[in-house]
Protein backbone atom coordinates (compact mmCIF):
# COMPACT_ATOMS: atom_id res chain seq x y z
CA UNK A 1 0.00 0.00 0.00
CA UNK A 2 1.12 3.54 -0.66
CA UNK A 3 0.22 6.44 1.64
CA UNK A 4 0.95 9.33 -0.70
CA UNK A 5 1.13 8.03 -4.24
CA UNK A 6 1.43 11.52 -5.69
CA UNK A 7 4.75 12.09 -3.99
CA UNK A 8 6.07 8.60 -3.49
CA UNK A 9 5.59 7.64 -7.14
CA UNK A 10 6.17 11.07 -8.65
CA UNK A 11 8.00 11.44 -11.92
CA UNK A 12 11.60 12.22 -11.00
CA UNK A 13 11.73 15.34 -13.18
CA UNK A 14 8.71 16.73 -11.41
CA UNK A 15 10.16 15.80 -8.02
CA UNK A 16 13.33 17.63 -8.96
CA UNK A 17 11.33 20.75 -9.71
CA UNK A 18 9.69 20.61 -6.30
CA UNK A 19 13.05 20.05 -4.66
CA UNK A 20 14.47 23.02 -6.58
CA UNK A 21 11.66 25.33 -5.55
CA UNK A 22 11.94 24.25 -1.93
CA UNK A 23 15.71 24.62 -1.83
CA UNK A 24 15.55 28.13 -3.26
CA UNK A 25 13.07 29.04 -0.56
CA UNK A 26 15.07 27.31 2.14
CA UNK A 27 18.29 29.15 1.25
CA UNK A 28 16.46 32.43 1.65
CA UNK A 29 14.71 31.26 4.80
CA UNK A 30 17.86 30.31 6.68
CA UNK A 31 19.67 33.43 5.47
CA UNK A 32 17.08 35.63 7.09
CA UNK A 33 16.19 33.46 10.10
CA UNK A 34 19.26 31.51 11.20
CA UNK A 35 22.16 33.81 12.15
CA UNK A 36 24.53 30.84 12.04
CA UNK A 37 23.82 30.29 8.32
CA UNK A 38 23.72 33.99 7.46
CA UNK A 39 27.22 34.29 8.84
CA UNK A 40 28.36 31.26 6.87
CA UNK A 41 26.82 32.60 3.66
CA UNK A 42 28.51 35.94 4.19
CA UNK A 43 31.87 34.33 4.87
CA UNK A 44 31.53 32.36 1.64
CA UNK A 45 30.34 35.39 -0.32
CA UNK A 46 27.09 33.60 -1.01
CA UNK A 47 23.70 35.24 -1.34
CA UNK A 48 20.32 33.52 -1.17
CA UNK A 49 19.75 34.56 -4.82
CA UNK A 50 22.73 32.44 -5.90
CA UNK A 51 20.68 29.33 -5.21
CA UNK A 52 18.50 28.94 -8.29
CA UNK A 53 17.84 25.20 -8.38
CA UNK A 54 18.62 21.98 -6.59
CA UNK A 55 21.85 21.77 -8.61
CA UNK A 56 23.16 24.75 -6.65
CA UNK A 57 23.03 22.75 -3.42
CA UNK A 58 26.78 22.14 -3.81
CA UNK A 59 27.34 25.85 -3.14
CA UNK A 60 25.76 25.63 0.30
CA UNK A 61 27.82 25.26 3.46
CA UNK A 62 28.05 21.99 5.37
CA UNK A 63 26.70 21.44 8.86
CA UNK A 64 28.35 19.11 11.33
CA UNK A 65 27.31 17.63 14.63
CA UNK A 66 29.87 19.95 16.20
CA UNK A 67 27.87 22.95 14.93
CA UNK A 68 24.82 21.62 16.75
CA UNK A 69 26.82 21.22 19.90
CA UNK A 70 28.39 24.67 19.64
CA UNK A 71 24.93 26.17 19.31
CA UNK A 72 23.49 24.25 22.24
CA UNK A 73 20.70 24.46 23.15
CA UNK A 74 18.61 26.69 20.85
CA UNK A 75 21.20 28.57 18.80
CA UNK A 76 20.10 27.08 15.48
CA UNK A 77 16.41 27.88 15.95
CA UNK A 78 14.98 29.71 12.94
CA UNK A 79 11.77 30.72 14.70
CA UNK A 80 11.01 32.26 18.09
CA UNK A 81 10.54 29.66 20.84
CA UNK A 82 6.86 30.56 20.93
CA UNK A 83 6.51 28.65 17.65
CA UNK A 84 8.41 25.59 18.85
CA UNK A 85 6.10 22.85 20.10
CA UNK A 86 8.51 19.97 20.65
CA UNK A 87 12.10 19.63 21.82
CA UNK A 88 13.93 16.35 21.37
CA UNK A 89 17.52 15.59 22.23
CA UNK A 90 19.93 12.80 21.45
CA UNK A 91 23.11 11.71 23.11
CA UNK A 92 25.89 14.14 22.21
CA UNK A 93 29.62 13.79 22.09
CA UNK A 94 30.70 15.38 25.34
CA UNK A 95 27.82 14.98 27.69
CA UNK A 96 25.81 17.79 26.12
CA UNK A 97 22.93 16.40 24.13
CA UNK A 98 22.20 17.42 20.56
CA UNK A 99 18.94 19.33 20.58
CA UNK A 100 16.34 19.38 17.80
CA UNK A 101 13.35 21.70 17.60
CA UNK A 102 10.02 21.20 15.86
CA UNK A 103 7.24 23.61 15.00
CA UNK A 104 3.70 22.33 14.68
CA UNK A 105 4.22 22.03 10.93
CA UNK A 106 7.48 20.14 11.41
CA UNK A 107 5.66 17.59 13.54
CA UNK A 108 3.02 17.23 10.83
CA UNK A 109 5.72 16.71 8.20
CA UNK A 110 7.38 14.12 10.34
CA UNK A 111 4.08 12.30 10.88
CA UNK A 112 3.51 12.33 7.14
CA UNK A 113 6.95 10.82 6.60
CA UNK A 114 6.29 8.05 9.11
CA UNK A 115 2.81 7.48 7.70
CA UNK A 116 4.40 6.66 4.36
CA UNK A 117 6.62 4.14 6.13
CA UNK A 118 3.85 2.47 8.11
CA UNK A 119 1.61 2.26 5.07
CA UNK A 120 4.42 0.64 3.08
CA UNK A 121 4.58 -2.03 5.80
CA UNK A 122 0.93 -2.76 5.18
CA UNK A 123 -0.43 -0.91 8.23
CA UNK A 124 -3.72 0.97 8.28
CA UNK A 125 -6.42 2.24 10.56
CA UNK A 126 -7.53 -1.27 11.55
CA UNK A 127 -4.13 -1.93 13.07
CA UNK A 128 -3.10 -1.85 16.70
CA UNK A 129 0.40 -0.48 17.20
CA UNK A 130 2.46 -1.39 20.20
CA UNK A 131 5.09 1.33 20.42
CA UNK A 132 7.87 -0.21 22.48
CA UNK A 133 10.46 2.42 21.60
CA UNK A 134 11.41 4.58 24.56
CA UNK A 135 9.12 7.57 24.96
CA UNK A 136 10.99 10.70 25.94
CA UNK A 137 13.84 12.79 24.60
CA UNK A 138 14.58 9.99 22.14
CA UNK A 139 12.62 10.55 18.92
CA UNK A 140 11.64 6.88 18.49
CA UNK A 141 8.70 6.66 20.88
CA UNK A 142 6.83 9.86 20.12
CA UNK A 143 7.71 9.72 16.43
CA UNK A 144 6.20 6.28 15.93
CA UNK A 145 3.29 7.30 18.14
CA UNK A 146 2.41 10.35 16.05
CA UNK A 147 2.86 8.48 12.78
CA UNK A 148 0.57 5.64 13.85
CA UNK A 149 -2.00 8.14 15.08
CA UNK A 150 -1.81 9.95 11.75
CA UNK A 151 -2.75 6.85 9.77
CA UNK A 152 -5.65 6.31 12.15
CA UNK A 153 -4.32 3.19 13.82
CA UNK A 154 -4.81 2.49 17.55
CA UNK A 155 -1.68 3.10 19.57
CA UNK A 156 -0.55 1.34 22.74
CA UNK A 157 2.04 3.78 24.11
CA UNK A 158 3.75 1.21 26.29
CA UNK A 159 7.32 2.52 25.79
CA UNK A 160 10.28 0.16 26.21
CA UNK A 161 10.93 -2.36 28.96
CA UNK A 162 8.66 -4.44 31.18
CA UNK A 163 8.75 -7.43 28.87
CA UNK A 164 6.06 -9.45 30.66
CA UNK A 165 3.59 -6.62 30.35
CA UNK A 166 4.52 -6.19 26.70
CA UNK A 167 3.60 -9.81 26.04
CA UNK A 168 0.41 -9.67 28.10
CA UNK A 169 -0.88 -6.56 26.33
CA UNK A 170 0.25 -7.85 22.97
CA UNK A 171 -1.92 -10.88 23.65
CA UNK A 172 -4.88 -9.22 25.37
CA UNK A 173 -5.13 -6.16 23.12
CA UNK A 174 -4.41 -8.04 19.92
CA UNK A 175 -1.41 -5.99 18.82
CA UNK A 176 -0.80 -6.34 15.09
CA UNK A 177 2.26 -4.12 14.69
CA UNK A 178 5.25 -3.90 16.97
CA UNK A 179 7.64 -0.93 16.90
CA UNK A 180 10.93 -1.22 18.80
CA UNK A 181 14.68 -1.60 18.43
CA UNK A 182 15.76 -4.86 16.78
CA UNK A 183 17.64 -5.91 19.91
CA UNK A 184 14.59 -5.45 22.09
CA UNK A 185 12.57 -7.35 19.51
CA UNK A 186 14.89 -10.31 20.02
CA UNK A 187 14.06 -10.29 23.73
CA UNK A 188 10.38 -10.06 22.99
CA UNK A 189 10.69 -12.95 20.55
CA UNK A 190 12.15 -15.14 23.28
CA UNK A 191 9.53 -14.02 25.79
CA UNK A 192 6.82 -14.77 23.27
CA UNK A 193 8.13 -18.30 22.84
CA UNK A 194 8.16 -18.90 26.57
CA UNK A 195 4.84 -17.31 27.47
CA UNK A 196 1.69 -19.13 28.52
CA UNK A 197 -0.19 -18.48 25.28
CA UNK A 198 0.27 -20.27 21.97
CA UNK A 199 1.33 -18.13 19.01
CA UNK A 200 -2.10 -18.52 17.35
CA UNK A 201 -3.63 -16.40 20.09
CA UNK A 202 -1.51 -13.42 19.02
CA UNK A 203 -2.40 -11.23 16.07
CA UNK A 204 1.06 -9.79 15.57
CA UNK A 205 2.00 -9.60 11.89
CA UNK A 206 4.57 -6.86 11.35
CA UNK A 207 7.63 -5.53 13.16
CA UNK A 208 8.98 -2.02 12.59
CA UNK A 209 12.57 -1.98 13.73
CA UNK A 210 15.11 0.82 13.74
CA UNK A 211 17.40 3.14 15.74
CA UNK A 212 20.16 0.53 15.62
CA UNK A 213 22.03 -1.03 12.73
CA UNK A 214 20.81 -4.55 12.04
CA UNK A 215 21.38 -7.18 9.42
CA UNK A 216 19.62 -9.53 7.04
CA UNK A 217 20.58 -12.37 9.35
CA UNK A 218 18.82 -10.66 12.22
CA UNK A 219 15.80 -10.10 10.02
CA UNK A 220 15.55 -13.84 9.39
CA UNK A 221 15.85 -14.56 13.11
CA UNK A 222 13.33 -11.92 14.13
CA UNK A 223 10.83 -13.01 11.54
CA UNK A 224 11.14 -16.60 12.76
CA UNK A 225 11.03 -15.91 16.49
CA UNK A 226 8.17 -13.42 16.35
CA UNK A 227 6.35 -14.99 13.43
CA UNK A 228 6.15 -11.65 11.59
CA UNK A 229 7.42 -9.70 8.62
CA UNK A 230 10.19 -7.35 9.78
CA UNK A 231 10.86 -3.93 8.23
CA UNK A 232 13.62 -1.40 8.70
CA UNK A 233 12.81 2.21 9.49
CA UNK A 234 15.65 4.71 9.11
CA UNK A 235 16.06 8.04 10.80
CA UNK A 236 18.27 10.36 12.77
CA UNK A 237 17.00 12.90 15.21
CA UNK A 238 18.93 15.83 13.68
CA UNK A 239 16.88 15.42 10.51
CA UNK A 240 13.55 14.31 12.00
CA UNK A 241 13.72 10.99 13.80
CA UNK A 242 12.42 7.68 12.48
CA UNK A 243 10.79 7.95 9.07
CA UNK A 244 13.53 9.74 7.17
CA UNK A 245 13.58 6.50 5.20
CA UNK A 246 11.68 3.21 5.08
CA UNK A 247 11.61 -0.12 3.31
CA UNK A 248 8.80 -1.05 0.97
CA UNK A 249 7.44 -4.54 0.45
CA UNK A 250 10.25 -5.26 -2.00
CA UNK A 251 12.81 -4.73 0.80
CA UNK A 252 15.22 -3.64 -1.84
CA UNK A 253 16.82 -0.67 -0.13
CA UNK A 254 15.41 2.10 2.02
CA UNK A 255 13.30 4.75 0.28
CA UNK A 256 14.17 8.23 1.47
CA UNK A 257 11.56 10.95 1.89
CA UNK A 258 13.57 13.20 -0.37
CA UNK A 259 10.82 15.75 -0.87
CA UNK A 260 11.53 16.80 2.75
CA UNK A 261 15.04 15.58 3.41
CA UNK A 262 17.31 15.95 0.39
CA UNK A 263 20.09 13.35 0.34
CA UNK A 264 23.54 13.63 -1.21
CA UNK A 265 26.44 11.21 -1.27
CA UNK A 266 29.79 12.91 -0.76
CA UNK A 267 33.38 11.91 -0.63
CA UNK A 268 33.89 11.85 3.14
CA UNK A 269 37.38 13.35 2.84
CA UNK A 270 36.92 16.10 0.28
CA UNK A 271 33.20 16.81 0.68
CA UNK A 272 32.82 16.64 -3.13
CA UNK A 273 29.63 15.06 -4.49
CA UNK A 274 30.13 11.56 -5.88
CA UNK A 275 28.55 10.14 -9.04
CA UNK A 276 25.22 8.36 -8.76
CA UNK A 277 25.44 4.94 -7.20
CA UNK A 278 28.83 5.56 -5.53
CA UNK A 279 29.50 4.68 -1.98
CA UNK A 280 30.14 7.68 0.28
CA UNK A 281 28.96 9.84 3.14
CA UNK A 282 25.25 10.47 3.36
CA UNK A 283 24.31 14.14 3.82
CA UNK A 284 20.86 15.65 4.28
CA UNK A 285 19.42 19.07 3.62
CA UNK A 286 16.05 20.06 5.04
CA UNK A 287 13.80 21.30 2.28
CA UNK A 288 10.79 22.28 4.38
CA UNK A 289 11.77 22.37 8.03
CA UNK A 290 10.83 25.49 9.98
CA UNK A 291 12.03 25.03 13.55
CA UNK A 292 15.65 24.16 13.03
CA UNK A 293 16.50 23.61 9.37
CA UNK A 294 19.92 22.21 8.56
CA UNK A 295 21.84 22.49 5.31
CA UNK A 296 23.96 19.60 4.10
CA UNK A 297 24.14 17.89 7.44
CA UNK A 298 26.94 15.33 7.43
CA UNK A 299 25.57 12.11 8.92
CA UNK A 300 28.92 10.28 8.78
CA UNK A 301 26.92 7.25 7.67
CA UNK A 302 28.43 5.49 4.65
CA UNK A 303 26.07 4.18 1.99
CA UNK A 304 25.05 4.52 -1.67
CA UNK A 305 21.88 5.84 -3.35
CA UNK A 306 20.00 4.32 -6.27
CA UNK A 307 17.59 6.32 -8.41
CA UNK A 308 15.93 3.70 -10.63
CA UNK A 309 12.23 3.20 -10.08
CA UNK A 310 11.48 0.47 -7.54
CA UNK A 311 9.35 -2.58 -8.34
CA UNK A 312 6.86 -1.34 -5.74
CA UNK A 313 6.10 1.64 -7.97
CA UNK A 314 7.84 4.22 -5.83
CA UNK A 315 10.28 6.57 -7.48
CA UNK A 316 11.76 7.90 -4.25
CA UNK A 317 15.48 7.22 -4.09
CA UNK A 318 16.64 4.00 -2.44
CA UNK A 319 19.49 3.85 0.03
CA UNK A 320 21.65 0.78 0.64
CA UNK A 321 22.07 -0.53 4.14
CA UNK A 322 24.38 1.72 6.15
CA UNK A 323 27.73 0.02 5.77
CA UNK A 324 29.70 1.90 8.36
CA UNK A 325 30.68 5.30 9.55
CA UNK A 326 33.44 7.65 8.51
CA UNK A 327 34.04 8.93 12.04
CA UNK A 328 34.76 6.91 15.12
CA UNK A 329 31.24 6.97 16.47
CA UNK A 330 29.82 3.66 17.60
CA UNK A 331 26.18 2.86 18.05
CA UNK A 332 25.83 0.57 21.01
CA UNK A 333 22.35 -0.54 21.99
CA UNK A 334 20.99 2.45 20.09
CA UNK A 335 23.19 4.94 21.95
CA UNK A 336 25.76 7.04 20.09
CA UNK A 337 29.14 6.58 21.69
CA UNK A 338 32.36 8.39 20.82
CA UNK A 339 35.64 7.05 22.15
CA UNK A 340 36.51 10.64 23.09
CA UNK A 341 33.62 10.67 25.56
CA UNK A 342 35.03 7.62 27.30
CA UNK A 343 38.44 9.21 27.37
CA UNK A 344 36.97 12.34 28.98
CA UNK A 345 35.34 10.34 31.72
CA UNK A 346 38.48 8.36 32.43
CA UNK A 347 40.68 11.46 32.47
CA UNK A 348 38.49 12.98 35.15
CA UNK A 349 39.14 10.05 37.48
CA UNK A 350 42.49 10.32 39.17
CA UNK A 351 42.80 6.60 39.81
CA UNK A 352 43.11 5.51 36.18
CA UNK A 353 45.71 5.79 33.47
CA UNK A 354 44.47 7.58 30.34
CA UNK A 355 44.57 4.36 28.33
CA UNK A 356 41.63 2.18 27.61
CA UNK A 357 40.36 -0.49 25.29
CA UNK A 358 36.69 -0.78 24.47
CA UNK A 359 35.52 -4.16 23.26
CA UNK A 360 32.08 -4.21 21.68
CA UNK A 361 30.45 -7.48 20.84
CA UNK A 362 27.00 -8.85 20.21
CA UNK A 363 25.89 -11.74 22.40
CA UNK A 364 22.41 -13.20 21.86
CA UNK A 365 21.65 -10.22 19.65
CA UNK A 366 22.35 -7.68 22.36
CA UNK A 367 25.37 -5.41 22.26
CA UNK A 368 27.87 -5.85 25.02
CA UNK A 369 30.49 -3.27 25.87
CA UNK A 370 33.48 -4.04 27.97
CA UNK A 371 35.96 -1.35 28.89
CA UNK A 372 39.47 -2.27 29.96
CA UNK A 373 41.24 0.37 32.03
CA UNK A 374 44.49 0.47 33.92
CA UNK A 375 44.51 1.38 37.57
CA UNK A 376 47.42 3.67 38.42
CA UNK A 377 49.98 1.89 40.54
CA UNK A 378 49.55 4.33 43.40
CA UNK A 379 45.89 3.51 43.64
CA UNK A 380 46.30 -0.22 43.68
CA UNK A 381 45.38 -1.51 47.11
CA UNK A 382 45.37 -4.84 48.83
CA UNK A 383 41.72 -4.38 49.70
CA UNK A 384 39.33 -6.13 47.32
CA UNK A 385 36.34 -3.97 48.22
CA UNK A 386 38.24 -0.76 47.44
CA UNK A 387 39.29 -2.16 44.09
CA UNK A 388 35.77 -3.27 43.24
CA UNK A 389 34.63 0.18 44.39
CA UNK A 390 36.91 1.82 41.80
CA UNK A 391 35.39 -0.36 39.13
CA UNK A 392 31.81 0.46 40.22
CA UNK A 393 32.54 4.16 40.46
CA UNK A 394 33.80 4.30 36.88
CA UNK A 395 30.82 2.27 35.68
CA UNK A 396 28.43 4.69 37.38
CA UNK A 397 30.20 7.72 35.92
CA UNK A 398 30.12 6.28 32.40
CA UNK A 399 26.47 5.47 32.76
CA UNK A 400 25.61 8.97 33.84
CA UNK A 401 27.65 10.76 31.15
CA UNK A 402 27.09 8.46 28.17
CA UNK A 403 23.81 6.89 29.18
CA UNK A 404 24.99 3.36 28.59
CA UNK A 405 26.07 0.57 30.89
CA UNK A 406 29.68 -0.49 30.38
CA UNK A 407 31.32 -3.45 32.01
CA UNK A 408 34.53 -2.02 33.42
CA UNK A 409 37.44 -4.40 33.70
CA UNK A 410 40.50 -3.39 35.64
CA UNK A 411 43.77 -4.44 34.13
CA UNK A 412 47.36 -4.20 35.28
CA UNK A 413 49.42 -1.06 34.72
CA UNK A 414 50.75 -1.30 31.15
CA UNK A 415 48.19 -4.04 30.57
CA UNK A 416 46.86 -2.18 27.54
CA UNK A 417 49.01 -2.22 24.49
CA UNK A 418 50.62 1.14 23.68
CA UNK A 419 50.92 2.04 20.07
CA UNK A 420 53.22 4.42 18.30
CA UNK A 421 50.63 6.07 16.12
CA UNK A 422 46.91 6.26 16.55
CA UNK A 423 45.95 4.25 19.56
CA UNK A 424 43.72 1.27 18.99
CA UNK A 425 41.03 2.05 21.47
CA UNK A 426 38.06 0.15 20.12
CA UNK A 427 37.59 -3.42 19.02
CA UNK A 428 34.19 -3.93 17.46
CA UNK A 429 33.56 -7.64 17.13
CA UNK A 430 29.96 -7.28 16.03
CA UNK A 431 29.24 -8.87 12.68
CA UNK A 432 26.98 -6.36 11.00
CA UNK B 1 54.76 -9.21 65.46
CA UNK B 2 54.06 -7.63 62.16
CA UNK B 3 55.31 -9.23 59.01
CA UNK B 4 55.39 -7.90 55.47
CA UNK B 5 53.16 -9.43 52.91
CA UNK B 6 53.21 -8.70 49.18
CA UNK B 7 49.93 -7.93 47.43
CA UNK B 8 50.04 -8.21 43.67
CA UNK B 9 47.29 -7.19 41.26
CA UNK B 10 46.61 -9.92 38.76
CA UNK B 11 44.52 -9.71 35.66
CA UNK B 12 42.31 -12.70 35.24
CA UNK B 13 44.13 -14.31 32.35
CA UNK B 14 46.00 -17.50 31.98
CA UNK B 15 49.72 -17.43 32.61
CA UNK B 16 49.75 -14.37 34.82
CA UNK B 17 50.45 -16.26 38.04
CA UNK B 18 53.17 -18.21 36.28
CA UNK B 19 54.85 -14.93 35.37
CA UNK B 20 54.85 -13.80 39.00
CA UNK B 21 56.34 -17.04 40.20
CA UNK B 22 58.90 -16.94 37.39
CA UNK B 23 60.03 -13.45 38.37
CA UNK B 24 60.35 -14.46 42.02
CA UNK B 25 62.05 -17.72 41.15
CA UNK B 26 64.66 -16.02 38.99
CA UNK B 27 65.42 -13.60 41.82
CA UNK B 28 65.88 -16.51 44.20
CA UNK B 29 62.93 -15.46 46.34
CA UNK B 30 61.05 -18.30 47.96
CA UNK B 31 57.31 -18.29 48.58
CA UNK B 32 56.35 -19.50 52.01
CA UNK B 33 52.62 -18.80 51.95
CA UNK B 34 50.11 -17.39 49.52
CA UNK B 35 46.47 -16.91 48.80
CA UNK B 36 44.47 -15.37 45.98
CA UNK B 37 41.43 -13.19 46.41
CA UNK B 38 39.48 -12.91 43.25
CA UNK B 39 36.35 -11.72 41.59
CA UNK B 40 35.48 -12.66 38.05
CA UNK B 41 37.64 -9.92 36.50
CA UNK B 42 40.82 -9.69 38.50
CA UNK B 43 42.59 -11.14 41.50
CA UNK B 44 44.87 -10.00 44.28
CA UNK B 45 47.69 -12.39 45.04
CA UNK B 46 48.84 -12.14 48.64
CA UNK B 47 52.03 -13.85 49.59
CA UNK B 48 54.67 -14.19 52.24
CA UNK B 49 58.15 -14.53 50.78
CA UNK B 50 61.67 -15.12 51.98
CA UNK B 51 62.77 -11.56 51.10
CA UNK B 52 59.87 -9.08 50.80
CA UNK B 53 62.02 -6.06 49.86
CA UNK B 54 63.77 -7.86 47.07
CA UNK B 55 60.55 -9.42 45.82
CA UNK B 56 58.96 -5.98 45.76
CA UNK B 57 61.85 -4.59 43.73
CA UNK B 58 61.90 -7.32 41.11
CA UNK B 59 58.13 -7.32 40.68
CA UNK B 60 58.10 -3.55 40.26
CA UNK B 61 60.78 -3.83 37.63
CA UNK B 62 58.64 -6.40 35.84
CA UNK B 63 55.78 -3.84 35.85
CA UNK B 64 53.50 -5.56 38.31
CA UNK B 65 51.22 -3.48 40.51
CA UNK B 66 52.51 -4.51 43.90
CA UNK B 67 52.06 -3.23 47.44
CA UNK B 68 53.57 -4.23 50.75
CA UNK B 69 50.99 -4.80 53.45
CA UNK B 70 51.52 -5.54 57.13
CA UNK B 71 50.04 -8.74 58.47
CA UNK B 72 50.36 -10.78 61.65
CA UNK B 73 51.38 -14.40 61.79
CA UNK B 74 50.54 -16.69 64.69
CA UNK B 75 50.60 -20.33 65.53
CA UNK B 76 47.74 -22.30 67.00
CA UNK B 77 47.38 -25.98 67.86
CA UNK B 78 46.11 -28.16 65.05
CA UNK B 79 43.15 -29.39 67.04
CA UNK B 80 39.47 -28.81 66.64
CA UNK B 81 38.22 -25.60 68.21
CA UNK B 82 41.64 -23.96 68.61
CA UNK B 83 41.14 -21.33 65.94
CA UNK B 84 37.69 -20.52 67.33
CA UNK B 85 39.30 -19.68 70.66
CA UNK B 86 41.72 -17.20 69.06
CA UNK B 87 39.08 -15.64 66.86
CA UNK B 88 36.80 -15.13 69.82
CA UNK B 89 39.54 -13.11 71.57
CA UNK B 90 39.54 -10.79 68.58
CA UNK B 91 35.82 -10.52 68.07
CA UNK B 92 35.29 -9.76 71.75
CA UNK B 93 37.57 -6.75 71.33
CA UNK B 94 35.75 -5.66 68.21
CA UNK B 95 38.67 -6.37 65.89
CA UNK B 96 37.58 -7.19 62.37
CA UNK B 97 39.47 -9.46 60.04
CA UNK B 98 39.84 -8.30 56.47
CA UNK B 99 41.23 -11.62 55.36
CA UNK B 100 43.30 -14.51 56.55
CA UNK B 101 44.88 -17.65 55.27
CA UNK B 102 46.44 -20.57 57.02
CA UNK B 103 47.85 -24.00 56.63
CA UNK B 104 48.17 -26.88 59.05
CA UNK B 105 51.54 -28.52 59.45
CA UNK B 106 51.72 -31.49 61.78
CA UNK B 107 50.71 -30.50 65.31
CA UNK B 108 50.33 -26.83 64.62
CA UNK B 109 48.65 -24.49 62.16
CA UNK B 110 50.29 -21.31 60.89
CA UNK B 111 47.86 -18.47 60.40
CA UNK B 112 48.38 -15.17 58.56
CA UNK B 113 45.84 -12.54 59.46
CA UNK B 114 45.09 -9.03 58.26
CA UNK B 115 43.01 -7.28 60.93
CA UNK B 116 41.56 -3.79 60.59
CA UNK B 117 43.62 -2.67 63.57
CA UNK B 118 47.05 -4.29 63.54
CA UNK B 119 48.27 -2.87 66.84
CA UNK B 120 45.16 -3.77 68.77
CA UNK B 121 45.22 -7.26 67.29
CA UNK B 122 48.83 -7.76 68.25
CA UNK B 123 48.12 -6.54 71.77
CA UNK B 124 45.18 -8.86 72.26
CA UNK B 125 47.05 -11.89 70.95
CA UNK B 126 50.01 -11.12 73.21
CA UNK B 127 47.79 -10.70 76.25
CA UNK B 128 46.08 -13.97 75.57
CA UNK B 129 49.42 -15.69 75.13
CA UNK B 130 48.79 -16.71 71.57
CA UNK B 131 52.08 -17.73 69.97
CA UNK B 132 52.99 -14.96 67.54
CA UNK B 133 55.42 -15.63 64.76
CA UNK B 134 58.47 -13.46 64.26
CA UNK B 135 58.51 -11.96 60.77
CA UNK B 136 61.69 -13.77 59.84
CA UNK B 137 60.29 -17.10 60.97
CA UNK B 138 57.30 -16.54 58.77
CA UNK B 139 59.53 -15.62 55.79
CA UNK B 140 61.59 -18.74 56.22
CA UNK B 141 58.80 -21.23 56.65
Amino acid sequence: MIWNETVECMDREQLREIQSRRLVKMAEYVYYNTPFYRKKFQEMGLEPGDIKSIDDIVKLPFTNKLDLRDNYPFGLAAVPMSQIVRIHASSGTTGKPVVVLYTRKDLATWSEAISRAFTAYGAGKEDIFQVAYGYGLFTGGLGAHDGATNIGASVIPISSGNTQKQITLMHDFGTTILCCTPSYAMFLGEALGECEWPREEFKLKVGVFGAEPWTEKMRVKLEASLGIKAYDIYGLSEIAGPGVGYECECQHGTHLNEDYYYPEILDPNTGEPLPEGSFGELTFTHLTKEGMPLLRYRTHDLTALHYEKCACGRTLVRMDRILGRCDDMLIIRGVNVFPSQIEDVILKQKEFEPHFLLIVDRVNNTDTSELKVEVKEDYFTDDMSTMVGLQKKLEAELRSVIGLGFKVRLVEPKGIERSEGKAKRVIDKRQL
Amino acid sequence: MKAKQLSIFLENKSGRLTEVTDVLGEAGVNLSAMSIADNSDFGILRCIVSDPEKAYQVLKEAHFAVKITDVIGFVCPNTSGSLAVVLRYLSQKGIFIEYMYSFANGDVAHVVIRPTDLDACERVLEEKKVELMAANDLYQL
